[in-house]
């Protein structure tokens, strides 16, 4: 066992421990809180597979963005912090028999696949390979998701305007 | 310096853990106690008072002797806090702020990571801090700690945009996201530092000088407000939030906020110094060069790279002192409908003459 499965094993530790938080934490803050670290975990196994771009993006649009967002709605929400989650077991039947299917699937899946090991080399730069591939051969598509994000904010911005002059 | 201290104790583990902890020790430890004063005896300077002179020659002890207090002092957590969360806010804040100093090239010789990401994790990393300050201020079950997270996150997240704009047209302008090879770029002379232009030569340099200017007066405002510092430091206002998200802590956790507050300060001070500035480089040769002696160039870049860190430092406390703080529509409008749109601006025109 060396330094990187020691790191690898940290990773994902903080990634299932946190995501399982995530999913049964009655509190939503905490539920909030452990996402950030299973964003975390998860840039982090991005990085010790070798892409790097991919990981500082992860953490800035998932930590830095979606998360902050998220955090700042349900503190801004004074009702939704004091009170639990209300979680019960309803159709308990066929979430089971749903559930039991997809691990079998998933179970099946991994134990059938072969896997292929090659020794590790050190990964290179993910950066400029990405840009230069990006702007030459899916640059109309690109282009096209900026101006679909650029919609979506002029959007957002316009209707967030108009209800605050109905208010007026 | 990874490989240095794994030849010398031969455990991988252990010397990761060395080279990692080294930023911390070797320099945001010593910074603090000595921006901690300067920033006391600054602020004396500039209201004519004499600032600390008790503890040792002159005052030069006192933060020492604050540190010695803040070690003993009763670690309160309040009784209706969230004491998880409580306890884990300091952590997060400090390791935000502590992983920006993985990517700064302290000087030829010393860089946490050559990774080629350098600037962009620089820049993603720090909203760890965003989230930590959420945590601090939610936890202390206190409205003028949720108060003043709210704002410091509203803060940091508007001014994180110019930030990154003025960034990325220096990146355009370099083509790489290193820090050590945009040092590189800025080697020998102080007219090739990007704040002059560049490397770049002839008609192209000199338009850029002008548009690099403002580039670097928009980073280091958006900078400064990233820090949480006067004139933008709304989220601790003392006049109406007491301390803001840190009202509630005491003893080492308040000790802890506060080296993260200072490795902040220094970290965006290195930054700005390292894309315009030059980073470690000299301004005019090495003496290094000069005698022939190659192990003194390393150790003559970490003193450029220190001077010209502490240098933005005590521009900060400069500032901190001399103008007072803004208002929270007041900072929202200057970031939103001026930074930004002036930022853009400036990265077209950045685009259209590197295309010269």
């Amino acid at each position: 066992m060396n330094l990187y499965d020691i790191i690898f094993y940290i990773f994902a530790a903080i990634t299932v421990v946190s995501g399982v938080i995530t999913v049964t934490s009655k509190n939503i803050i905490y539920a909030a809180f452990s996402l950030l670290f299973t964003f975390f975990g998860v840039a982090g196994m991005y990085v010790l597979l070798g892409a790097d771009f991919i990981s500082i993006v992860q953490i800035i649009v998932y930590v830095g963005g979606i998360l902050i967002l998220l955090l700042f709605g349900v503190m801004l929400t004074n009702k939704v912090t004091s009170t639990d989650i209300k979680s019960g077991s309803v159709n308990v039947l066929p979430a089971v028999i749903g559930v039991a299917l997809f691990a079998g699937a998933l179970i099946s899946i991994i134990i059938r696949t072969k896997w292929t090991e090659t020794p590790g080399e050190i990964p290179l730069s993910t950066a400029g390979t990405l840009g230069s591939v990006l702007l030459n051969e899916y640059v109309i598509i690109f282009e096209l998701l900026a101006v679909l994000l650029l919609i979506a904010l002029i959007g957002a911005a316009s209707i967030a305007r108009r209800t605050k002059e109905e208010t007026n | 310096m990874y490989d240095i201290i794994l030849d010398f104790t031969g455990n991988e583990i252990l010397s990761m853990f060395i080279s990692a902890a080294l930023p911390l020790f070797m320099f945001i430890l010593p910074f603090a106690l000595v921006a901690v004063l300067a920033e006391r005896k600054v602020s004396a300077f500039m209201q004519d008072r004499l600032g600390p002179t008790r503890v040792g020659p002159k005052g030069l002890l006192q933060t020492v002797a604050d540190i010695l207090k803040l070690f003993q002092k009763e670690d309160i957590v309040a009784s209706n806090a969230d004491k998880k969360l409580f306890n884990l806010a300091p952590i997060l804040v400090f390791a935000g702020s502590f992983a920006v100093f993985a990517a700064i090239p302290f000087s030829g010789a010393y860089i946490g990571t050559f990774a080629d990401v350098g600037i962009f994790f620089v820049v993603a990393i720090s909203s760890l801090v965003v989230a930590g300050i959420l945590m601090a201020g939610w936890a202390s079950n206190n409205k003028y700690s949720l108060l003043g997270a709210v704002r410091s996150a509203a803060q940091i997240i508007s001014y994180e945009i110019p930030t990154a704009l003025v960034i990325l047209s220096l990146v355009m302008l370099a083509g790489t996201l290193n820090l050590y090879e945009l040092t590189e770029m800025q080697t020998e002379y102080f007219w090739n530092w990007y704040i002059f232009g560049g490397p770049a030569t002839g008609i192209q340099k000199i338009l850029l000088i002008p548009f690099m200017i403002v580039g670097f007066i928009i980073l280091y405002i958006s900078t400064l407000a990233e820090v949480n510092r006067t004139p933008f430091d709304i989220p601790e206002a003392e006049s109406e939030l007491v301390a803001g998200y840190h009202t509630e802590y005491s003893g080492m956790k308040f000790a802890i906020f506060f080296l993260a507050e200072y490795a902040n300060m220094f970290a965006v001070s290195a930054i700005v110094a390292t894309l315009f500035f030059g980073g470690f480089q000299s301004p005019f040769g090495y003496l290094g060069d000069l005698f022939g002696v190659e192990w003194l160039i390393p150790i003559e870049q970490f003193g450029w790279f220190t001077v010209k860190g502490l240098f933005f430092v005590f521009v900060q406390m400069w500032l901190r002192w001399t103008l007072p703080r803004l208002r929270v529509d007041q900072l929202m409008t200057m970031c939103w409908k001026y930074m930004i749109p002036y930022a853009f601006v400036n990265l077209i025109i950045i685009g259209i003459i590197s295309l010269i």
